[in-house]
């Protein structure tokens, strides 16, 4: 028996020696071919990069031409001047001035319903909605909102706020329509900043007795507002681009006006009558004077063009920026 | 800590940003000044803007211009919400029921001549003049899809493709166009280049010496370096037409000139001061004014004749709701009883 153990054992011994052997032969021998594929994944690797960086010069480069093509068409219009003006029939001494209020005004707006909004919604989804087929049904209509065309927001404006509240062709309609417009982008960036905090935490927190409020409020809402930060910010300056719904919804053309002032000396001090105020936005005047006959317009156009594409960059920019800070100071 | 500190902030910014936007949404929309409202068509705008900038800055009323066009205009005009709608075409049966249905009645007056012009690139050494049958066997709707060549319309020319630009449907000048070419407003071939932008169809033609278009009169002259415009025979036997100032006063650039209009609310023009002081400054400026913005002006005859007509507050049309060709402003303003 004992015997029969030990020669069972020489044999598996030997096999093993065998295998090693001829494996190591093996390699030896394949050693070239394994190079070989080497060097030629590493080639393919190199092949994607290339096309991966063409890809994205392309996009980059077709921006980067436009931006300084409008940039130099629009040089000579740089200037306070610019800024302080009213439109006018005369290109040299028309302005952005009632174009960029009427932005500023809407974006604040814009800002105070799609962030309260956005937040609350994007809170109660994650942690608070029970997980259902509503709550999925909601998830859907959400990252479908997403996309829908502008036009349509435009259009649900004129009928609900124009019209049905009433509310006139107002900064007030413009900036509940932009509102709406980025509310679903605050809502998707609020869940994903929201899923990026461990599950230890929140559970680390119900564990020592929080409560769900005290756990969103002191532990959810600090580890991601600089997620939700950052799509606000993104959301803002996809608004400030849009034309269609704002051109739906009845913006001016020509206003040489600036809405009521918000801030008064006398009491009650805030005055709300600005928000009934007809305007007009930034990409609605370079629009028009890029469709005006005389080319001294066109100047303008450019420079407004390059305005708008600056202060966007700028937005994201600063977005990018505040992610960055705010998660180097988060760490788990 | 100081993240902390941030994030407090944040939900505190948080709820008053919530009670900010309730309070907003609660008040009051009621605009309580006096502002002269006025919509409508892109081509009449540099004119009715000219006016607007000079009149605020003499008489301190605010003035507001939108474009919704000149079908747009008349919808929001039917509906009260302006005071004045521009129009480059005038007022179709459709509107005046609309208009009539609301009970508002209007006062039509015409304000400035506008050419529509036939261009070519200055590539094109072909095309000498155009007659109005040549240009309807380009346009009319059973030349789509068919008449594809240059040849195809005049045996003289090349076999070259026909590439067509012009108005977007909704624009007047497409209706004006259509009815003054094809006999119908609206009716035209659909296989050309659209664009509501006329510098867009400037480009197109400018590029292409095998490109015929069609826009306003301050487009060409803002562009004679690359296009030239047309002479228009209007019947056989009469001379050709270059489109001028001068050719569209005296009446011989025929049919394609065509007048353009605002049209103010009748019981704004009645009871608010503002839009009186408003159509009398836009009256007696327009002579200078639309000279400026490149358009042109109305002898200083008819412009007289707009004014008495003005002053007598006659409401109504003189077209009765079908766009005519080649109708005389004077003439036009006897028919409004």
């Amino acid at each position: 028996m004992n015997d029969d153990v030990r020669k069972n054992n020489d044999a598996s011994k030997n096999l093993m020696k065998y295998q090693a052997t001829t494996n190591k032969a093996a390699v030896l021998e394949n050693l070239d071919a394994v190079r070989a594929m080497i060097r030629r994944h590493k080639f393919n690797d190199y092949i994607f990069s290339i096309i991966g960086l063409i890809a994205l010069m392309i996009g980059l480069l077709t921006l980067l031409t436009l931006f300084i093509e409008l940039i130099r068409d629009g040089s000579g219009r740089f200037n306070l001047q610019f800024f302080s003006d009213f439109p006018s029939r005369r290109a040299e001494h028309a302005g952005l001035l009632s174009a960029w209020v009427g932005s500023a005004l809407i974006m604040a707006i814009t800002f105070l319903v799609a962030v309260p909004m956005g937040v609350a919604a994007g809170l109660y989804l994650e942690e608070y909605a029970p997980k259902n087929w509503f709550s999925d049904l909601i998830e859907i209509n959400v990252s479908n909102l997403a996309g829908v065309p502008s036009i349509i927001y435009g259009l649900l404006a004129l009928g609900l706020f124009v019209y049905g509240l009433g509310l006139g062709q107002s900064i007030l309609t413009a900036g509940l329509t932009l509102g709406l417009l980025i509310l679903p982008i605050v809502i998707v960036a609020t869940r994903e900043s929201i899923r990026a905090i461990p599950v230890a935490i929140r559970e680390a927190a119900y564990a020592v007795g929080a409560t769900k409020w005290q756990v969103v409020a002191d532990h959810i809402v600090k580890y991601s507002y600089g997620g939700i930060l950052t799509g606000v910010i993104i959301g803002m300056a996809r608004a400030l681009g849009e034309t269609a719904p704002v051109i739906t919804i009845g913006a001016l053309t020509f206003i040489a006006f600036l809405p009521s002032s918000p801030i008064s000396t006398e009491p009650p001090y805030l005055n709300f009558e600005w928000l009934s105020s007809g305007f007009t936005v930034l990409p609605i005047q370079m629009f028009n004077w890029l469709s005006r006959p005389d080319h001294a317009f066109h100047v303008n156009a450019a420079a407004t063009g390059a305005i708008i594409i600056m202060v966007t960059l700028l937005m994201n920019g600063t977005a990018i920026w505040l992610r960055y800070r705010i998660r180097k100071n988060i760490k788990w | 800590m100081h993240s902390k500190l941030v994030a407090t902030k944040f939900v505190k910014t948080l709820g008053m940003a919530t009670f900010v936007a309730m309070t907003f949404s609660g008040a009051p929309v009621q605009a309580a000044e006096k502002i002269i409202k006025i919509d409508g068509s892109s081509t009449v705008f540099p004119i009715t803007e000219a006016v607007a900038e000079d009149f605020q800055k003499e008489k301190k009323i605010k003035v507001t211009v939108g474009i919704s066009g000149t079908g747009g205009g008349f919808k929001k005009f039917c509906r009260g919400e302006t005071d004045i709608s521009e129009a480059s075409r005038p007022i179709l049966t459709k509107e005046m029921e609309a208009c009539k249905e609301a009970g508002i009645q209007y006062i039509e007056l015409p304000i400035a001549y506008d050419a529509l012009t036939v261009v070519v690139s200055t590539k094109n050494n072909f095309v000498k003049s155009l007659t109005v049958d040549e240009l309807k066997k380009m346009w009319e709707p059973s030349a789509q899809g068919k008449i594809k060549t240059w040849n195809q319309v005049n045996a003289a020319w090349p076999a070259a493709p026909l590439k067509l630009f012009g108005a977007g449907s909704d624009s007047g000048t497409f209706d004006y166009f259509t009815e003054a070419i094809n006999g119908k407003a609206k009716s035209s071939r659909g296989d050309f280049t659209a664009s509501e932008d006329d510098n867009v169809l400037v480009q197109g033609v400018s590029g292409d010496a095998n490109a015929l278009g069609y826009f306003g009169y301050a487009y060409f002259e803002e562009n004679q370096g690359k296009l030239k415009a047309v002479p228009i025979i209007a019947k056989a036997g009469a001379p050709a037409v270059s489109p001028s100032p001068e050719t569209v006063k005296n009446g011989t650039y025929q049919p394609l000139s065509r007048p353009l209009f605002i049209y103010v609310n009748a019981t704004a023009a009645a009871f608010k001061p503002e839009v009186k002081a408003f159509i009398d400054y836009y009256l007696a400026n327009a002579p200078k004014l639309v000279k400026e913005v490149k358009y042109i002006p109305l002898p200083s005859n008819e412009y007289s004749a707009v004014t008495a007509h003005w002053k007598a507050l006659k409401p109504g049309t003189g077209f009765g709701g079908v766009p005519e060709v080649g109708v005389k402003i004077e003439e036009l303003l006897k028919r409004i009883k």
